[in-house]
C-alpha cells in the first residue's frame, strides 16, 4: 500500500473531504473542506471521485514523502511548492517518484491549499466522512491536525493506478477564472434580515470589513463599522446555516465556517451564497471584502452553474 | 423581507412558519415561543422526517421551536420544498413519539469539578448544598442537540436556580462539565468554549465516535442528575 509521510506539518493540515450531512439532530457538524470547490477540481486532475479526502493546508504548507511515488495535484492558492527543485504549480497534475518529498511554504496568495492525491487519502471514515472536526477532535486523522511523522494511507486507484493518463492536466483557464476566489461576498438575505432597518442594511452592503484574527474553520470575525441595532424581539436558539452572517451584540459581523456550531443564538443578516462559500475559505485575516446582495433566484442559478462547471468535461485540460 | 408562509389545517391549528434561511437551507418555525408543547411538534417533524425521507434533503438541525432543513438546491428550491413540507405538517400532530427514556446522570458537585457553584449560590441567597438539591430536583427535557457533537439543551431549571451566563466565557471548559445558563442546564462533551456557569462534572461520556447512536442524549429524551462523591466520580471515570 502506498503512502505519504508529514515531513513537516505546515501550519494547520487536515484531512477533509466533503463532509458528513445528515448528523445535525444529534449536534454533528458537517465540516468538510474550506474550499471546496479546491478540492474538488484537484480530485478530478488526478482522476479521484470529486469527494475523494485531501490534505487541507492552512497559511503555511508542510513538507511530504512519498515513499512509493505518486500522482499529485495541489489546489487553491499557490504555496510555492517544489519537488526535487522544480516548482510544482497549482492546478496541475504531476507525478512524484518513489522517495521524492514535496516541499510548500507560506502562502502567495488566499489562506488554503488542498494536496489531492490519486486515490485519495485514506483514514477510517466517521459517520461516512473523512472530514477533521478539530473543535470536537472527531474525524480525520485522529480528529486532530496533521503532525511529523504521521503516515497516511493512499488509496488504491485501481487499474489505472500508476497515473500515466494523468500527468500533465491542468484546470483549463477559463472555468479556472469562473472558480476564482472573490472579496466581494455575494449575499441573500438571512432569516432575520428583517430586524435591520434600511439605514444597518446600507451600512451592511455599503462598507468595507476587514478580516480579524479571529477567522477559522468555525468562523471568521470582521471589523467595520459597526451596524446599528434593529428593534430586535428576543432571539431563540436555532438551527444555523453554512455562510450565515451573524451580526454580534456590538454590531459586528461573524461569517459562521465549515466547522461551525449546528444552532446559534445570534440573529443573522444576511448568508453567503453557496457558490461563494470557497471564495470564504481563501480569506486571510487583515483581507478586506465587501458583501453584495443577491436575490434568491440568482444564488440558485449560480450555484446549479458551478456545479454543472465542476461535473464538466471542459473543466479539465489534458 | 422574511418570505413566510403559513399552513394552516382547521381543527389542528397546525400552522407553522417558513422562513429561507439561505440558498440551500429552510427555516420551519413550529411556535413562535419556547415550550414543551413547541419542542413536542418539533420532535414530531423530526420523527416524521425520518420515517419517510423526503429525498434532496441533506440534514436537518432542530432548535426549541424550529427544524432548519438543509437541501440539495441543485434538485429543489424553496417553493417546491415548502411543498412537500407542507404535506407532512398537517399529518404532524398524529405521529407517535417513542417513548423518552430516562437517563440517569451523576454529577461530583462543587470543587475544582464546579468551579462556579458557590458563586452561583451566592448570587441567589442560599448555601451550595441547596444548589445541588435543586438541580437535582427536577427532571429535565433534551430539547434538542447542538452546538458541538452530543450537547443536549436541557429544560428547564428549577426558578430559583435561573442565573445569566458568564459575562466573559471561558476559553475552555474540561470535558463533562455541567453547567447552567438561563433557564437552562447541560453537560460540555468536549473541551470547548463555554460561557455557562459551571456546577459540577460528569464521569459519563456524552458523546462516543465507537458507539451505537454515539450521542449518549437524543432530543426528547428526559434526564436526571444525581449527586455523587470524588471517589464515584474516580470509580465510574475508570469504568
Amino acid at each position: 500500500m502506498k503512502t505519504l509521510r508529514v515531513v513537516a506539518p505546515g501550519f494547520l493540515t487536515t484531512v477533509q473531504d466533503l463532509g458528513r450531512e445528515g448528523f445535525g439532530p444529534i449536534g454533528v457538524s458537517a465540516t468538510g473542506a474550506g474550499d471546496a470547490v479546491s478540492l474538488r477540481a484537484g480530485n478530478r486532475l488526478v482522476g479521484n471521485p470529486q469527494g475523494a479526502a485531501g490534505l487541507e493546508m492552512t497559511l503555511v504548507g508542510g513538507t511530504f514523502e512519498f515513499p512509493g511515488g505518486a500522482v499529485i495535484a495541489l489546489a487553491g492558492s499557490e504555496f510555492g511548492a517544489t519537488v526535487g527543485g522544480a516548482t510544482v504549480p497549482a492546478w496541475t497534475a504531476v507525478e512524484v517518484k518513489a522517495g521524492q518529498v514535496l516541499t510548500l511554504g507560506p502562502t502567495q496568495g488566499g489562506a488554503r491549499s488542498y494536496l489531492c492525491v490519486r486515490g485519495g487519502i485514506e483514514v477510517d471514515k466517521l459517520l461516512g466522512s473523512a472530514s477533521t472536526h478539530i473543535l470536537s477532535g472527531l474525524g480525520g486523522m485522529e480528529g486532530r491536525a496533521l503532525k511529523r511523522e504521521d503516515v497516511l494511507r493512499i488509496g488504491d486507484a485501481g487499474e489505472a493506478g500508476e497515473g500515466g493518463g494523468f500527468t500533465g492536466r491542468t484546470v483549463a483557464g477559463k472555468p479556472l477564472e469562473k472558480l476564482a476566489a472573490r472579496k466581494v461576498l455575494r449575499a441573500t438575505e438571512g432569516p432575520q434580515s428583517d430586524w435591520f432597518p434600511e439605514p444597518a442594511q446600507k451600512v451592511f452592503y455599503g462598507s468595507t470589513y476587514r478580516v480579524t484574527e479571529e477567522a477559522n474553520r468555525m468562523g471568521l470575525r470582521l471589523e467595520g463599522p459597526a451596524i446599528g441595532e434593529g428593534s430586535h424581539g428576543e432571539m431563540i436558539t436555532e438551527g444555523v446555516s453554512l455562510g450565515a452572517v451573524q451580526i454580534t451584540a456590538a454590531g459586528l459581523p461573524i461569517i459562521l465556517f465549515v466547522e461551525q456550531q449546528t444552532t446559534g443564538g445570534y440573529a443573522k443578516i444576511a448568508n453567503v451564497i453557496s457558490a461563494d462559500l470557497h471564495s470564504v475559505g481563501q480569506l486571510r485575516p487583515r483581507d478586506e471584502i465587501r458583501f453584495e446582495k443577491v436575490d434568491w433566484e440568482t444564488a440558485r442559478k449560480l450555484f446549479i452553474e458551478q456545479e454543472e462547471l465542476l461535473a464538466s468535461k471542459e473543466l479539465i485540460d489534458g | 423581507m422574511g418570505y413566510t408562509f403559513a399552513v394552516m389545517s382547521g381543527e389542528m391549528g397546525a400552522s407553522a412558519r417558513f422562513v429561507k434561511a439561505s440558498d440551500q437551507t429552510l427555516l420551519v418555525y413550529m411556535k413562535e415561543s419556547i415550550s414543551p408543547a413547541a419542542s413536542e411538534r418539533v420532535r414530531k417533524l423530526l420523527r416524521l422526517l425520518e420515517l419517510e425521507p423526503i429525498a434532496g434533503i441533506r440534514n436537518l438541525h432542530p432548535g426549541y421551536r424550529s427544524v432548519l432543513v438543509k437541501f440539495d438546491a441543485v434538485r429543489m428550491g424553496h417553493e417546491e420544498l415548502e411543498k412537500v413540507l407542507q404535506s407532512y405538517l398537517v399529518r404532524v400532530e398524529d405521529v407517535t413519539l417513542p417513548e423518552a427514556r430516562l437517563v440517569e446522570v451523576p454529577v461530583c458537585y462543587g470543587g475544582e469539578y464546579g468551579p462556579d457553584l458557590e458563586e452561583v449560590a451566592a448570587l441567589h441567597g442560599m448555601m451550595a448544598a441547596e444548589v445541588i438539591h435543586l438541580h437535582t430536583s427536577v427532571e429535565y427535557l433534551v430539547y434538542f442537540l447542538g452546538f458541538v457533537p452530543g450537547f443536549a439543551y436541557l429544560g428547564e431549571l428549577p426558578k430559583e436556580l435561573v442565573t445569566p451566563r458568564l459575562t466573559t466565557p471561558r476559553r475552555k471548559v474540561p470535558v463533562g462539565s455541567v453547567g447552567i445558563a438561563g433557564n437552562q442546564t447541560g453537560v460540555y462533551p468536549f473541551a470547548t468554549p463555554g460561557g455557562w456557569r459551571l456546577l459540577g462534572r460528569t464521569p459519563l461520556e456524552m458523546f462516543r465516535a465507537d458507539r451505537e447512536g454515539l450521542s449518549l442524549l437524543e432530543i426528547g429524551a428526559r434526564v436526571r442528575f444525581t449527586a455523587i462523591d470524588a471517589e464515584r466520580f474516580a470509580e465510574l471515570k475508570r469504568g
